[in-house]
This record gives structure tokens, C-alpha cells and sequence, in this order.
């Protein structure tokens, strides 16, 4: 349950991004809470990951501004991504790297050192299951253990703020039922962004939802709101329904 | 431990999780001994010291270095790596400099590794091991130099094999424009062009090393040289990191 004394976590302004003349974000407000889920789902293309990466600081904003636990993501950036744990999309690893060696790296950079840093890479493995592949480097890995481990690395110093682009994808079922696990077990003492296709996920882990279509908000509620956009109250059509343009209504016989 | 030392370390084992490393060393240590003792006349010269080797070293690093830094950024930009490592909390000038540490590490251990060299010098005659070190401290600069131009052209790009060309190209142009055949004909047609040439040329200020002389102006020159190959590795990053 958001906590109504506490300024939101993540607070994103107008935040808009051009690529020459196009625009792949256009004015995106919103708020996400400590213990609040936020559900991002959209069209591939529509400007998902670019705002996730506006938000983590990798990608410069055209307009608009981006504050992490209320450091700007612009101007005092090392603060804000200190407070962030990233999974960037398509979860990149170091192939050469063993998942150990990752982590202790990532540790490091974090500022962690000596047993401390033992116990958060320990932590980080346990969290994820990873410890059956610890000592491998990560070019032999499986995906879904390359993705985990790309989580590991997310969530290893505990961030208030965690952006997870596409968390679950090539997962499998149990798999996928085990990040979403995860998630719902953290979601009380974070805020949490996750981008995903799979709209069961939505009804699965997420406490709010925001769809985006075209670089723009086009709904901002609770899936169980959400739904019921749609006479069939299932996702799938609601979903359909507000990203795709209407089709032309057929002329009369 | 700081940040830039943290990347340097990473990527310096990143060189060595790979074979690639040590053949690159033996390739390094190969070339240098058949430059220095058979086209460098090392015997026959009958002098005690090391030019024939320390003259051969800008052009094997013309060749080599840029296969050192060619992965520096464009592998990164192609697997994608360079989206986490610079949304971790570490600045663009830390990776930066990170990664060049890790590449002039690299190159320090392959000079350190031409040993034999002056254990061969010193048995056969008594050098001047005082030139012979001004000249190593040369050849790390020299280094340095080509490490910052390469690192900064595999920030251009995704692709190693053009980030290694373009590495060539640049370092070429500085390796070679103080020879009379660039001066000789920027004088003639563009006298200024001519000193500036000179004035820049890597290979000119090493050979004051070589001889055994350490000049501040020369340190100046390549401190400043490499340091502006870093601010525009860093201005290319910045600029390209997302595309």
C-alpha cells in the first residue's frame, strides 16, 4: 500500500525524448510510491524502454525532468542511480564474466567491500537462485539464468527503486512465477517498475498499471479499473482496444 | 577502492578471461625480438645498447595497440553492457579513464615483459641503463598515446573492426608527421602547417626519450595529448552511447 506521508519515490515531469523529428516520448507524467507496482505495458515501440532509460539516467531527456527518491536524474545523477536498481532491457552481461566475478563488480561499484560485500553477492545469488551456476562465466548460461542474473545485479544493494525492463522475458513458467514471487515479496518497502507484454503479469504482480501508446500515457489505474475500459473485461482487449487507431468504420450498404 | 580503479580492474581481467591476452603478448614479444636482433642489426651494430629495439617499438605499437582498445567501447556498445554499466553509480569520466588504466596496464605488462632485452644488453656489454629506462618511459607514454586515440575511435563505433582501422589511421598520422616526407611538403606549401606538424608528432617527442633525455615540454605534451583524447573518448560516449 503506497504510503500517503512519504513523497513519492519516483516522480517523472513531462519527460519527453525526440529522435530528429520523431518522437518516441511525449510529455510522460506520473508518480510511483514506496509499495507500489507499477505495471508498464505498451506496443513494442512505444517508447517503454526509452523512458526507462531516461528514468536510470542512460539516455538524455529532450524535455521534462526525472527524480529518483528526489535526486534529479540530470543534474545529480550518481545520487539518483545510487538509489536505483536497474535491469536494463534484454538483461546485457559481461559473456566472459563469471556470475560471482559479476556481482562482486557490481558490488564494488556500489561501495560495498570485505565481508559485506560476501554477504550481498551471497544475498543477491540466494534471492535469485542462482548458486547451482555461481562459478560458470555467463556466456554459458541459459537465459533465463543470464536474465536472473541480470536481477541479481539489480537488487543486490537493496534500492528503494527498481526499473525492471521485461523481468520474465524468456523465463519459463516456474521461472516466471519465481521473479513474480520475488517482486510481490519486495513491493511493500519499494518502488517498482516493470515493463512487460504478458498482461497476466499485470494481474499477477502489479498494484497499478500505466499504458503507453505512441510515446503517450493512454491509461493510468488499477488493473482491476482497467479492465473494466473494455465490455469484456479482460486486459487483452482493453489493451487492444486504446493502442491500436480505431478501425475505419465500414460505410453503410 | 575508487571507482575508475574498480572498471580498471574489471577490464583488465576482461583481457585476460580470453587466450587472446597472452598471444597477444607473445605476438608483441615475437615481433619486437625479429625487429630488434635481425632488421635491427642488434649483433652486428656492436654497441651496447637498445636503440635498434627502442626504435622498432612506435611502429609494433602502431599496429598492436589499436587491437588493445578496439574493444574497449564498441563491444560494450554492442552487447549492450555499456546501458549497465553507465546506469551504475559511477560517472562517464571514471569509466573513461577506467578503461584506458586497464589498456596502459596491459601495455606495461607487455613492456615489462621485453626484460630479456636488457638482461641480453647487459650481459654482452655495459649499457646505459639510465637511457635504457628513459627510453621505456618513453615507450609507456608512446603507449598512452595510441591507448587515448584508440579509445576514443572505439567509442565511434559498434564495430571492432572499424574502430581498430580508424585507430590505425589516427595514430599514423601522428606516428609519422614529423618525417621529412610530411614536413618537406607542408613547408613547401603550407610553412605553419609544417611546424604544427612537428610540434605534434608522437614519434619526434619519443625520440628525445630514446636518447635519454626527459623533458618537461615532452611529458607536458604527451600528459595533455592523452588527456585530450580522454575528454573527447568521453564527449563521444556522451554523445553516442544511446544510438
Amino acid at each position: 500500500m503506497p504510503v500517503p506521508s512519504e513523497p513519492a519515490l519516483i516522480k517523472i515531469q513531462g519527460l519527453t525524448k525526440r529522435f530528429g523529428g520523431f518522437t518516441a516520448v511525449d510529455h510522460v507524467t506520473f508518480q510511483v510510491s514506496r509499495g507500489e507496482v507499477l505495471g508498464f505495458l505498451g506496443p513494442n515501440g512505444a517508447g517503454k524502454s526509452t523512458t526507462m532509460r531516461m528514468l536510470a539516467g542512460f539516455v538524455t531527456p529532450t524535455a521534462g525532468t526525472a527524480r529518483i527518491c528526489g535526486h534529479d536524474v540530470q543534474t545529480d545523477s550518481v545520487a539518483a542511480r545510487r538509489c536505483l536498481g536497474f535491469l536494463p532491457e534484454g538483461a546485457p552481461n559481461y559473456p566472459e564474466m563469471t556470475v560471482t566475478a559479476f556481482l562482486t563488480f557490481t558490488a564494488r561499484v556500489r561501495g560495498y567491500a570485505g565481508a559485506e560485500l560476501a554477504r550481498r553477492v551471497a544475498h543477491a545469488v540466494q534471492m535469485t537462485t542462482l548458486e547451482s551456476v555461481r562459478l560458470q562465466p555467463i556466456e554459458t548460461l541459459s537465459k533465463g539464468f543470464k536474465r536472473r542474473v541480470g536481477l541479481a545485479q539489480a537488487l543486490l544493494h537493496d534500492p528503494p527503486v527498481l526499473v525492471l525492463d521485461e523481468p520474465t522475458d524468456g523465463l519459463d513458467p516456474n521461472q516466471k512465477h519465481e521473479v513474480r514471487s520475488l517482486i510481490a515479496r519486495m513491493a511493500p518497502t519499494k518502488a517498482i517498475i516493470i515493463s512487460t507484454h504478458i498482461l497476466e503479469e499485470v494481474d499477477a504482480v502489479c498494484s497499478r498499471a500505466i499504458i503507453i501508446a505512441d510515446g503517450r500515457v493512454v491509461a493510468d489505474d488499477k488493473p482491476a479499473a482497467l479492465v473494466k475500459l473494455h465490455p469484456s473485461g479482460k486486459l487483452d482487449d482493453v489493451f487492444r482496444q486504446i493502442t491500436q487507431p480505431p478501425a475505419t468504420p465500414k460505410r453503410a450498404a | 577502492m575508487s571507482n575508475t580503479l574498480i572498471v580498471a580492474r574489471r577490464e583488465l581481467g576482461g583481457y585476460f578471461a580470453t587466450p587472446v591476452a597472452v598471444v597477444f603478448i607473445v605476438i608483441f614479444l615475437v615481433l619486437q625480438g625479429v625487429l630488434t636482433f635481425n632488421l635491427g642489426n642488434f649483433f652486428d651494430r656492436n654497441q651496447a645498447d637498445l636503440a635498434p629495439f627502442f626504435n622498432f617499438l612506435p611502429w609494433v605499437f602502431l599496429l598492436l595497440v589499436p587491437a588493445i582498445t578496439m574493444r574497449l567501447w564498441a563491444e560494450e556498445r554492442r552487447l549492450g553492457t555499456i546501458e549497465l554499466l553507465l546506469t551504475l553509480p559511477i560517472t562517464q569520466a571514471q569509466a573513461v579513464v577506467g578503461k584506458f588504466l586497464a589498456a596502459w596496464a596491459f601495455c606495461a605488462i607487455a613492456l615489462a615483459l621485453t626484460f630479456p632485452f636488457v638482461i641480453t644488453v647487459n650481459y654482452l656489454g655495459r649499457p646505459d641503463n639510465g637511457v635504457i629506462a628513459t627510453g621505456y618511459v618513453g615507450a609507456l607514454l608512446v603507449a598512452g598515446s595510441f591507448l587515448s586515440v584508440g579509445a576514443a575511435m572505439s567509442a565511434v563505433t559498434r564495430n571492432q573492426v572499424i574502430a581498430f582501422v580508424l585507430a590505425v589511421a589516427v595514430c599514423f598520422l601522428f606516428a609519422v608527421s614529423s618525417y621529412p616526407l610530411v614536413t618537406d611538403f607542408l613547408s613547401r606549401n603550407a610553412p605553419l602547417a609544417a611546424d604544427i606538424a612537428r610540434r605534434v608528432s608522437v614519434a619526434e617527442r619519443y625520440q628525445a626519450f630514446t636518447r635519454g633525455v626527459i623533458s618537461l615540454r615532452d611529458v607536458l605534451f604527451f600528459t595533455s595529448f592523452i588527456g585530450f583524447w580522454l575528454f573527447l573518448n568521453a564527449v563521444i560516449v556522451e554523445h553516442r552511447k544511446a544510438d
